[in-house]
């Protein structure tokens, strides 16, 4: 019998859930909103020190945590939500949504190998 | 042979009917935010690349007032989000007990909405200080 791999992207939905409900309020907060409005110094997320986060383990690792699991948990809501919508999309469109996340998470690592490391 | 003409049931619209079924959808729907602010990192990963004039200039251009109005719409939707992830997780999680006796629902929405808290306060911390 062929496996289905459903745990696979169940489990990636999961933990994208919760690394976005543990802290996903407060990342939006503060890099996307805060920075910007100058609520927090500008030197909180200025070039050299997202530089230095992006050149670092810790931070390689972090960032494509973030945009892989954030990518695997929407993409793979998003698919049911069409279905709740009445827009019976199939096997291809599943294979879509999935593969949209697993090239996010290629693109982000392919630019974290392209930064170097500190 | 002609196709089968099968009666289906329209969908459109039904979830507008019921408080209920609204809260559903807005929940579902908080996807398209958590989408959208991985491919803002996504964008400005790109950016710091390329190097400091383009990557200063995307953090510029995030504090014209549609990208604020629409990251604080995110925000919302994301912190929403965070609250229902919670609220399901004794529905979610298998049974757990301690000392043999099922551990109430409340307090398991509780310890979630505590380590949400608590992490965000570290991720502060380490944002601003480290």
């Amino acid at each position: 019998m062929k496996r289905s791999n459903k745990p696979i992207f169940w489990s990636l939905f999961g933990a994208g859930g919760m690394l976005s409900a543990l802290i996903g309020p407060m990342l939006v907060f503060l890099t996307v909103v805060a920075v910007p409005l100058g609520l927090v110094s500008k030197q909180t997320m200025d070039y050299p020190r997202a530089l230095a986060f992006a050149q670092s383990g810790i931070g390689k690792l972090a960032l494509l945590v973030v945009i892989s699991l954030f990518l695997f948990h929407g993409m793979h809501r998003l698919y049911h939500t069409l279905h709740d919508f009445g827009v019976h999309i199939g096997p291809g469109a599943k294979a879509l949504c999935h593969g949209l996340a697993i090239l996010g998470t290629l693109v982000a690592a392919y630019l974290l190998f392209k930064l170097g490391w500190a | 042979m002609s196709a089968r003409q099968t009666y289906t049931r329209p969908v459109a619209g039904w979830w507008r009917r019921n408080p209920f079924y609204r809260a559903y959808i807005v929940r579902e729907m908080t996807c398209v935010a958590v989408i959208a602010y991985a491919l803002e990192l996504l964008v400005g990963l790109g950016r710091l690349v390329r190097g400091p004039e383009t990557f200063e200039a995307w953090l510029t251009s995030l504090a014209r007032p549609w990208p604020i109005f629409l990251n604080c719409v995110a925000l919302l939707l994301i912190a929403y989000h965070a609250w229902t992830w919670f609220e399901v997780m004794p529905k979610t999680l298998p049974f757990i007990s301690v000392g043999g006796r099922r551990v109430p629902d409340r307090a398991i929405v509780a310890s979630g909405a505590i380590a949400a808290v608590i992490a965000s306060l570290l991720l502060l911390l380490a944002f601003l200080y480290l």
